[in-house]
């Protein structure tokens, strides 16, 4: 028997897409909701990016703004690049709510709030001298009032629940009151509540009665004029599941040491945003994952560093304050020449800064966050399913060039989903350890014998002789160590040349990197761009949106998005010189910028955003508009 | 595959049945830049005498060490070795050991690096009950750094950075690895090879992480700090030799001998006034930890009798042990991990 229940043929719009936003207590049960929203949307068949956002307090003060937990998912019938800059409908569970995100909502958005939960008390408690309801100041919004609270009570009635139990079913009485507005059937979620509270028959109850009133109130009362169908995307053929940045991560490591025939270990220590990588690592035992959370971050790393001298793939994954914890040990991998993968969850700084929320404030820790001449390559996803390839290229790099490699993502990148069509695992590239089991050399009296730092020509890469190969038994150190023997040495030569030789092999990466792509539509008619958007990270959604807005309004604009941002590709320089002027959008004070600007002397401007927050598509897009206005206001002067 | 060929390139190096090996076969062609006088010398020599006899070979034997002037050991063993950073190197053969159980992971520390820096990866390293061998070189001093005072050093002690004595309450390195739920235990010193060896031998074969704080002279810095218990003319009435299933005695002719008081104290007494049968028996095996806690706290200091030998080794599943029975459960439940079937773990959809 099917659930999907029948509606009446009211009347239908269709639309290209949505952005809805639930919002309510952190206790209110907001993520869940989201993400069911989130997962009937996927299945339906919409294209469709996610923006969870909560308090850094588990259970802030119920009521207050503090408290106030959103998600945001923003579905289309075609392909979108982010969670959409401004929600066309606000769920509101409480005043609290309404006040926190009234200002993000378009103007005429619909906004549903329950009014239950707008008693004198609550009003008070949000700051709002009056009830918003009724003083007129939604007057720009369609504002449906609907009692969910009481409607909630009593549609649990038949579970004999007392109303405090009752009530906490709210939420999915708002599932389903916006499942019915935007027609997404309802089996999915009713069989992920039966699935989640197996252990509870009544939840299950409560929660699906809550769930079905809340679409009967839609498809019974008379408050919605209309309702409204975002038909499916045409994305591009395949399966697809629907993943967030942390998942697809912890599966592209896997996938990577699987890659390389390396048994994979995680040394981390919880930290907001990078933990759920521990967690589903840790899940994952049967593919021989061996997963430490450590004393601290420090032990994170060095038994992960451990881990890779004994031939597995060593991983730590931290964020914010962790990442300055490892930085020794990540020097000592540099000198030891050893894999590991450093995975830093960006998150606002400094000190514990914004625990929560997202910021690409690490590139320059990543790429200097060391004592002396201390080089690692740096790779940065772009979207949460990006963090899959990312994680692979990461491993591939450590692997090859036995060196430490910081892996960016940020909190945006890590809890925002999106549809991602599954690889074929035939596809993904092979990863060779090459470990080395003879010795490699012959000394001058003829004896063969194995030095642990003579290098292979091209990658410069050293031998990884792991622990248990007998007649290879060597000592390696973070004191300066001779360029072959490994020995410790103070001979200032060959200090000289091992500084030297570490940076160039850092540097030579590039040769085996991609060249970065540039999409400028009128190059190829000999119509390029003057302005070229240069991007690194989670700002390509925003980027990307945009840059095709920017064009769909006559702008011409180019835009190319680095993935290696240590080393860069070989052809940035070129692409760099092709234009008049680069714009680099990113979320801090400027710190690619100040990469790009030093290494190419180019006249790169940034455009930074530190609000915790990622870039709206329209803050890029007018930064566009502007840099073209200036170019061509100094066009007309000269002419 | 049987030889006797005792050049350094062959002899130990595969480990095979039979192969006979000697303390030159353990050592490495660094030249060792301890002091001269240093105990660390000693303590060296012990270990490359001990481990040709322990039927291991020289692939399968990594030393890890932090910083310090003991930190400096994995260079001068013919073995696998990292000299890591300050504190940390229990930590990295944590990783190690996870990864590969194989192995025979012995660290080498001091007590600043072991006690200030790295405090927290030894008590962690301890109650996880790693399958390390842990060597504490306890000089009371830091050396590296030209003679500060360490978290050893006992309260009052004059050093460069403590013109005016030291305020600092000292650890008592036993105690904190008793109450870090160390399962191995023990004390010697690098006054006595055959101690030494016989210690570091009950160490090895302990399956877990065995602690030995081996009191070690620095006769540039801290000369003498345990010549009132170690030395030649004191030794026998000084320090208290632990052996499990005996009563505790020690001195002249086993003249003196610890008995545990009704107010549960221990208590120094001559033998003769109260007979073996009152002497405190020695149970290394004891799972409550209290009386190897309380024989840890005998002396004040190295100047009072001070038990040496193995105070307490309980057996209790080793780290790497647990994790890879928990890996063996998981994959006798799961099968072990499909990675295009995670890959489609979630929910899925198909489009086209």
């Amino acid at each position: 028997m099917s659930r999907t229940m029948d509606r009446s043929p009211g009347s239908v719009s269709r639309i290209g897409s949505l952005v809805v936003r639930f919002a309510g207590d952190s206790g209110d049960g907001m993520q869940v909701t989201g993400d069911r929203f989130t997962a009937a949307s996927a299945l339906f068949g919409n294209d469709l990016a996610t923006f969870p956002s909560f308090p850094a307090e588990i259970r802030a003060p119920a009521g207050t703004l503090a408290g106030v937990s959103a998600f945001q998912v923003h579905i289309a019938d075609h392909d979108i690049l982010t969670p959409g800059d401004a929600p066309t409908v606000l769920v509101a569970m409480n005043p609290a709510a309404l006040r926190a995100n009234l200002s993000d909502v378009v103007t005429g958005g619909s906004i549903i709030v329950n009014s239950d939960a707008f008693d004198e008390r609550s009003v008070a408690k949000a700051g709002y001298g009056a009830d918003p309801l009724s003083d007129g100041s939604l007057a720009a919004f369609r504002v449906y009032e609907v009692p969910m609270t009481t409607l909630t009570v009593e549609a649990c009635k038949p579970v004999g629940a007392k109303p405090r139990d009752a009530e906490r079913s709210k939420n999915f009485f708002a599932l389903g009151l916006v499942s019915w507005l935007y027609h997404h059937p309802l089996d999915s979620t009713i069989e992920f509540v039966e699935r989640r509270y197996a252990a509870h028959a009544d939840v299950v109850q409560a929660n699906t009665l809550a769930l079905r009133a809340g679409w009967n109130f839609g498809e019974t009362t008379e408050v919605f004029e209309s309702s409204y169908e975002v038909p499916p995307s045409t994305l591009e053929p395949g399966t697809y599941t629907n993943v967030s940045g942390n998942t697809a991560l912890a599966w592209g490591l896997i996938a990577g040491a699987h890659q390389a025939g390396l048994s994979l270990f995680l040394g981390s220590y919880p930290i907001t945003p990078a933990s759920d990588i521990l967690h589903e690592l840790a899940k994952q035992k049967h593919f021989g994952i061996r997963t430490l959370q450590a004393e601290d971050e420090i032990a994170g790393v060095g038994a992960a560093l451990g881990a890779s001298y004994g031939g597995a793939l060593g991983v730590t994954t931290t964020s914010g304050p962790g990442i300055d914890l490892k930085s020794e040990t990540v020097g000592l991998a540099v000198s030891l020449e050893l894999p590991l993968v450093i995975v830093d969850v960006q998150r606002g700084g400094p000190s514990t800064g914004l625990p929560t929320k997202t910021e690409q404030g690490d590139l320059l820790h990543a790429m200097y966050g060391r004592h002396g001449e201390a080089p690692v390559p740096i790779i940065a996803a772009s979207t949460p399913s990006h963090c899959f390839e990312a994680a692979i290229e990461a491993v591939r790099i450590a692997v090859t060039y036995r060196t430490p490699v910081y892996l960016l993502t940020d909190g945006y990148l890590a809890n925002g989903a999106e549809p991602w069509r599954i690889p074929d695992v035939e596809t993904l590239p092979r990863i060779d350890p090459e470990f080395q089991t003879e010795a490699n050399h012959t000394a001058p009296d003829g004896t063969s014998e194995f030095l642990p730092y003579l290098r292979d020509p091209e990658t410069l890469a050293r031998p990884w002789a792991v622990p248990g190969t007998p007649g290879l038994e060597h000592r390696i150190g973070g004191i300066e160590k001779h360029e072959l023997t490994g020995d410790v040495s103070y001979d200032p030569g060959n200090h000289s040349r091992m500084v030297h030789i570490r940076a160039d092999r850092v540097a030579r990466i590039s040769r085996s990197i991609p060249p970065v792509a540039v999409d400028d539509p009128g190059a190829a008619d000999g119509r390029p761009a003057r302005l070229l958007v240069l991007g690194w990270g989670s700002t390509y959604g925003a980027i990307t949106a945009a840059v095709r807005r920017s064009r769909a309004n006559g702008l011409d604009v180019a835009q190319a998005h680095l993935v290696h941002l240590n080393p860069f590709p070989e052809n940035l320089r070129e692409v760099l010189a092709r234009y008049e002027a680069v714009l680099v959008p990113e979320t801090n004070l400027g710190q690619l910028v100040k990469l790009v600007r030093a290494a190419y002397l180019v006249d790169a401007v940034a455009l930074s955003k530190v609000e915790g927050r990622p870039f709206l598509v329209g803050e890029v897009e007018s930064a566009i508009a502007e840099r073209i206005g200036s170019l061509r206001a100094a066009k007309e002067t000269r002419a | 595959m049987t030889t006797t060929d005792t050049t350094d390139t062959a002899a130990g190096a595969d480990g095979a049945p039979g192969a006979t090996t000697s303390r030159k076969d353990w050592t490495s062609d660094q030249e060792v830049r301890w002091c001269p006088g240093c105990g660390d010398y000693s303590i060296l020599a012990a270990v490359q005498f001990l481990l040709p006899d322990l039927g291991v070979s020289r692939e399968n034997t990594v030393f890890v060490s932090g910083i310090g002037c003991a930190a400096r050991f994995p260079y001068y063993m013919s073995t696998y070795g990292m000299h890591s950073i300050h504190g940390r190197a229990p930590a990295i053969a944590t990783g190690l050991a996870v990864s590969r159980p194989d192995l025979d992971i012995w660290v080498v520390s001091g007590d600043g690096d072991a006690l200030s820096i790295g405090g927290n990866h030894l008590i962690h390293a301890l109650r996880r009950n790693v399958d390390i061998t842990i060597l504490m070189f306890n000089n009371q001093i830091y050396g590296l750094t030209k003679g500060q005072y360490s978290p050893t050093s006992e309260h009052g002690k004059v050093t460069k950075s403590t013109p005016f004595g030291s305020i600092d309450t000292p650890f008592n390195p036993l105690s904190v690895a008793i109450g870090a739920e160390a399962s191995f235990v023990a004390r010697t010193h690098d006054m006595d090879r055959k101690h030494m060896m016989a210690t570091l031998r009950r160490a090895h074969d302990h399956k877990g992480a065995a602690f030995v704080e081996i009191l070690q002279n620095c006769n540039v810095f801290n000369d003498g700090a345990f010549e009132a218990i170690t030395g030649k003319g004191s030794r026998e009435s000084m320090l208290v030799p632990l052996a499990h299933g005996e009563p505790i005695r020690f001195g002249p002719d086993g003249s003196k001998g610890v008995v545990l008081d009704p107010d549960a104290s221990l208590r120094v007494v001559d033998v003769a006034d109260v007979g073996i049968d009152a002497l405190l028996v020695h149970d290394e095996k004891r799972s409550d930890p209290s009386l190897a806690y309380m024989l840890s706290r005998l002396a004040r200091g190295p100047f009072e009798p001070t038990p040496i030998g193995v105070f307490r080794a309980i057996e209790r599943p080793h780290y790497a042990q647990l994790v890879d029975e928990q890996i063996a459960a998981v994959r006798e439940r799961k099968g072990s991990g499909d990675l295009a079937a995670l890959l489609r773990s979630g929910t899925t959809w198909t489009v086209g």
